[in-house]
C-alpha cells in the first residue's frame, strides 16, 4: 500500500510536472508569438499572398483593358498544346545545360591557374573578374554591335585569321551559342572565384602524402584535387543553374527572342505574354509551370548532389 | 568657341522681361484666356524620340504662357507602351497627357475608355483657342486618331510614313534610276549588289514583329490592301498576301546582307548610314541621323523618294500618335491638360518638328512654310517625299487590339522565309495560328 501511495504521489507529481511544462510553454508561446507577427507578415505579403494571387490569376481569361472571367484549368489546358511554349521550354534547358557547364568548366580551369603562383597574378585575377562586375543590359547593347556581321569587330578579327565571318545572334542556328558565349565571359569569373576559394582551404597532407606514394599531378588533382572541390563545384553548378534558368535581360536586349522564335526562352514567352499581349491569366500559368520545373530541377540537383557525396565516401 | 555679346546678353535680358508682357498682350488680343488654370500641374507621359525631346526642350513656353507646371517623361517606345496600359488598367494612371501610339493601342485604348473624347473641349471656345485650327490638321492623321464609334480620344501630332532612302552615290555609279515599281525595286536591288565588296541593293526589317510592317507595305501596292477585311477576318493567306510574302522574301534573300533576318530598324540604318546598302525602306523619322556627318557616312548623298507602286495600288504605310488626355484625371486636371495639347500640337512646334527632321508633323501648314523648307539642311526631295507619302498614306497595320501578337506570329513565319521557308506555307500557318486570338479578340468588343 505504501510502495502504491508513492507511486501514485510519484504519478500525481509527475503528472503535475507536465501539466507544468505545459503550462509554462503556453505562457511562453503567448508572450512570445508577438515577435513572430512581423516576420509571418513579411512573409505572407511578399512569398504567399504573390503565389495564391498567381495561382487565382492562372485561372483566369484576363487580358488587360478587357474584362476578367474564371476559365479553370483552361490556360493549363492551352500550355499543353501550345507548340511555341514547349519549343520555349526546351530552348530553355539547352541554353542553361551550355550555360552551366562551359562557365564550370573554364572556371575550374582557371581558379587552378590562378591559384598557382606567377608574377602579376594579382593583376591578372583583377583583370579576370572585371566582367562579372558590368551591368548586364550595358554588355548587352556592347556585345550587340561588336555582334553585327557587317560592321561588328568579331568578323573583323576572324577575318584577321582568314576565317570566314559568322552571323552570331543573326542566324537562328548560332544564336543560342552566341547568347551562351555572352554568359560565359560575363559569368565564369564567378565560378573561379567561388573554386578559388575552395582551392585556398584545402589541406596540404594529402598532397604530400601522395608525393611520397609517388602520385602524378594529374592522379593529385583527379583523386585529391577534383573530390575536395567538389562541394564548391556543385555550389557553382547550383547559383550558374540559378542564373540561366532566369536569363532575362542579356537575351532580351540582344535578341528579344529573335530571329524568329530562334532564341524566345520561357523567360521571354512569359515576358511577351504578360506585357506585350497582356494575357496576364495565361502568362500566370506559364509561371506556376515554370515554378514547378525550377523546384523539379532543384530536387535534381540536391539528388544528385547526395549521391555525389555518397560516391566519394 | 562661340561667346555671347554683351548686346546679345543685353537684348536676351530684355526680351526675357518683356515676356510676359507680350503673352498678356497675345492673351488680350486673343480673348482666350490662356492662364484660366494657372496653379495647376499635370504630368505627361511621352515616347523617348526627338519630337518629345523638342517638346520637353520647349515646355518653358507653355508654363509661362499658361501658369501651369509640367512634369514630362519620356521612356523608350516599348516601355512606354507597357507602363501606360498597366497604370491605365490600375485605375489610377500618374500621368494626366498621354502619348499613344495609334498603330498599336488605338483599338486597346478605345475600346477601354482610357482618355475622353476630345470633341467636346475642342467645341467649346472658352477652352479652345482660336488659332487652334483644327482644319490645319491633315484628313487622314485626323481619321486615325478617331474611333470608329466616332469618339476622337487623341489629338494627333505625328504621322510616320514608310519612304525609300537611296544612296544617291551608289545610284549615279551604277547609273541606275530610282525605282517605281517593286519589280524595278528588286532588279535595280539585285544589279546593285555586290556581296563581295560588301555592298547591297537593299536593307530592311528582318527581325520578327519590327518585320510586319516592311511586308505591309508591299501587301499595299496590292489589289488587297489589307490585313483583315471589313469584318476582321484574317486576309493574310490569300494569293495577294503571298505575292507580298514572295517579294519579301526575295528582296531580303537575294539582296540584302547576310544576317538581315535579325536585323530591325537600328542595324538597317547602321548598314545604310555605313554606306553598304544602295535602299532602305523605313519610317520618315531617320532622315535627321543619316544626314549627321558626326553619324553617318552617306550625309548628303542621301536620296528620298515614296515607296514604288504595287501590281495594283500605290499606298505607302501610315503609322502615327496621338496625344490623349486620361480619363481618370479631375475636371480642371483634364482643362489643363487640353490647353497642352493645343499647345504641343500648335503650329510653330509642328513645324520645328519638320525642319528638325524629327518626323512628318500631323498638321499640314508645315509643308507650306516655303521659307522653313528653304532654310532646312534637308534637301526638297525629302519635303516633296512627305508631301507625296501623305497623299497616297493608308495605315500599315489592322486596327485590332492583338497587335502585337499578330506581328509577333506572323513576323516570326516572315523571318523563316528568309532562311528559305516557304512563303505560302508560312503564311498559312501563321494565319492559322492567329485567326483564334483575333476572334476571341472580336468577341470581347
Amino acid at each position: 500500500m505504501p510502495s502504491s501511495t508513492t507511486e501514485a504521489a510519484h504519478a500525481a507529481a509527475l503528472t503535475g510536472a507536465a501539466a507544468d511544462t505545459v503550462r509554462r510553454k503556453r505562457a511562453y508561446a503567448r508572450h512570445y508569438w508577438p515577435f513572430v507577427v512581423p516576420a509571418a507578415v513579411v512573409v505572407v505579403a511578399v512569398i504567399v499572398f504573390p503565389w495564391a494571387f498567381t495561382l487565382w490569376m492562372s485561372m483566369q481569361e484576363w487580358k488587360l483593358g478587357s474584362g476578367r472571367s474564371f476559365v479553370g484549368m483552361a490556360n493549363y489546358q492551352r500550355l499543353l498544346t501550345d507548340a511555341r511554349f514547349h519549343d520555349s521550354i526546351l530552348r530553355t534547358l539547352y541554353f542553361t545545360a551550355l550555360a552551366v557547364v562551359v562557365p564550370v568548366v573554364l572556371g575550374v580551369v582557371a581558379a587552378l591557374a590562378f591559384n598557382r603562383k606567377f608574377p602579376l597574378r594579382g593583376l591578372a585575377r583583377t583583370v579576370f573578374i572585371l566582367p562579372m562586375m558590368a551591368t548586364p543590359v550595358a554588355v548587352a547593347l556592347v556585345w550587340t554591335m561588336m555582334f553585327h556581321p557587317q560592321l561588328g569587330v568579331l568578323n573583323w578579327i576572324l577575318s584577321q585569321f582568314g576565317i570566314p565571318p559568322s552571323l552570331w545572334v543573326y542566324d537562328p542556328d548560332t544564336v543560342i551559342p552566341t547568347l551562351v558565349l555572352v554568359e560565359v565571359w560575363h559569368w565564369t569569373p564567378l565560378v573561379m572565384l567561388l573554386v578559388l576559394g575552395g582551392l585556398a582551404s584545402l589541406p596540404v597532407d594529402p598532397y604530400e602524402a601522395a608525393k611520397i606514394d609517388g602520385a602524378t599531378a594529374w592522379q593529385a588533382f583527379r583523386y585529391i584535387t577534383l573530390p575536395l572541390l567538389a562541394p564548391f563545384i556543385m555550389v557553382a553548378v547550383i547559383i550558374r543553374t540559378i542564373d540561366a534558368l532566369k536569363a532575362f535581360d542579356t537575351i532580351y536586349v540582344i535578341t528579344q527572342g529573335g530571329p524568329g522564335t530562334a532564341s524566345e526562352t520561357i523567360n521571354i514567352f512569359l515576358y511577351l505574354n504578360a506585357f506585350a499581349y497582356y494575357n496576364m491569366g495565361y502568362a500566370s500559368a506559364v509561371v506556376v509551370v515554370f515554378f514547378a520545373l525550377i523546384i523539379g530541377l532543384a530536387l535534381l540537383l540536391l539528388w544528385s548532389r547526395e549521391r555525389f557525396k555518397d560516391g566519394v565516401r | 568657341m562661340s561667346l555671347i555679346t554683351r548686346r546679345q546678353a543685353l537684348a536676351g535680358g530684355a526680351s526675357l522681361l518683356a515676356a510676359p508682357a507680350i503673352i498678356d498682350a497675345a492673351n488680350a488680343q486673343s480673348g482666350f484666356n490662356w492662364r484660366r488654370f494657372a496653379g495647376e500641374r499635370i504630368e505627361v507621359s511621352l515616347t523617348a524620340n526627338p519630337r518629345s525631346q523638342i517638346l520637353i526642350q520647349n515646355q518653358r513656353e507653355f508654363e509661362d504662357l499658361t501658369g501651369i507646371r509640367v512634369g514630362s517623361e519620356a521612356i523608350p517606345e516599348q516601355q512606354h507602351r507597357q507602363k501606360f496600359v498597366i497604370e491605365f488598367a490600375s485605375g489610377r494612371p500618374s500621368f494626366d497627357v498621354i502619348g499613344i501610339s495609334l498603330h498599336v493601342n488605338k483599338r486597346q485604348v478605345g475600346r477601354a475608355r482610357w482618355t475622353i473624347d476630345l470633341k467636346p473641349m475642342m467645341a467649346d471656345p472658352t477652352l479652345t483657342a482660336p488659332d487652334f485650327d483644327f482644319a490645319d490638321f491633315g484628313a487622314g492623321a485626323v481619321a486615325y486618331s478617331t474611333q470608329a464609334d466616332g469618339r476622337m480620344d487623341t489629338l494627333p501630332e505625328f504621322t510616320d510614313y514608310f519612304i525609300l532612302y537611296y544612296n544617291k552615290e551608289i545610284f549615279a555609279r551604277a547609273n541606275a534610276a530610282v525605282p517605281q515599281t517593286y519589280d524595278e525595286m528588286y532588279e535595280t536591288a539585285k544589279r546593285l549588289t555586290d556581296a563581295r565588296a560588301g555592298q547591297f541593293g537593299f536593307v530592311g526589317r528582318g527581325v520578327r514583329n519590327a518585320n510586319v510592317v516592311l511586308y505591309t507595305s508591299f501587301l499595299l501596292g496590292t489589289a488587297q490592301r489589307d490585313c483583315v477585311d471589313a469584318n476582321m477576318r484574317l486576309l493574310t493567306d490569300t494569293p495577294d498576301a503571298i505575292w507580298a510574302g514572295e517579294m519579301y522574301k526575295k528582296m531580303m534573300r537575294d539582296t540584302a546582307p547576310p544576317g538581315v533576318a535579325g536585323f530591325n530598324w537600328n542595324e538597317s540604318q547602321t548598314t545604310f548610314a555605313q554606306g553598304r546598302a544602295a535602299m532602305w525602306l523605313d519610317g520618315v523619322g531617320f532622315a535627321a541621323p543619316l544626314e549627321d556627318p558626326t553619324r553617318s557616312r552617306v550625309a548628303g548623298k542621301v536620296g528620298y523618294a515614296v515607296v514604288p507602286r504595287g501590281p495594283a495600288n500605290h499606298n505607302c504605310c501610315l503609322f502615327g500618335t496621338g496625344f490623349g488626355i486620361s480619363t481618370a484625371s479631375s475636371e480642371r486636371k483634364r482643362g489643363a491638360a487640353w490647353l497642352y495639347l493645343q499647345w504641343s500640337t500648335n503650329k510653330t512646334n509642328q513645324l520645328r518638328f519638320l525642319t528638325s527632321g524629327a518626323g512628318a508633323p500631323a498638321r499640314e501648314s508645315p509643308y507650306r512654310n516655303e521659307e522653313a523648307i528653304r532654310s532646312s539642311r534637308f534637301g526638297r526631295d525629302f519635303f516633296s517625299t512627305l508631301i507625296e507619302s501623305g497623299r497616297i498614306a493608308h495605315p500599315g497595320l489592322p486596327e485590332i487590339v492583338p497587335v502585337t501578337e499578330f506581328r509577333d506570329t506572323l513576323g516570326a513565319g516572315l523571318t523563316n522565309t528568309i532562311g528559305g521557308a516557304d512563303v505560302a506555307t508560312e503564311l498559312r500557318r501563321a494565319t492559322e495560328a492567329f485567326r483564334p486570338i483575333l476572334e476571341q479578340s472580336e468577341r470581347a468588343t
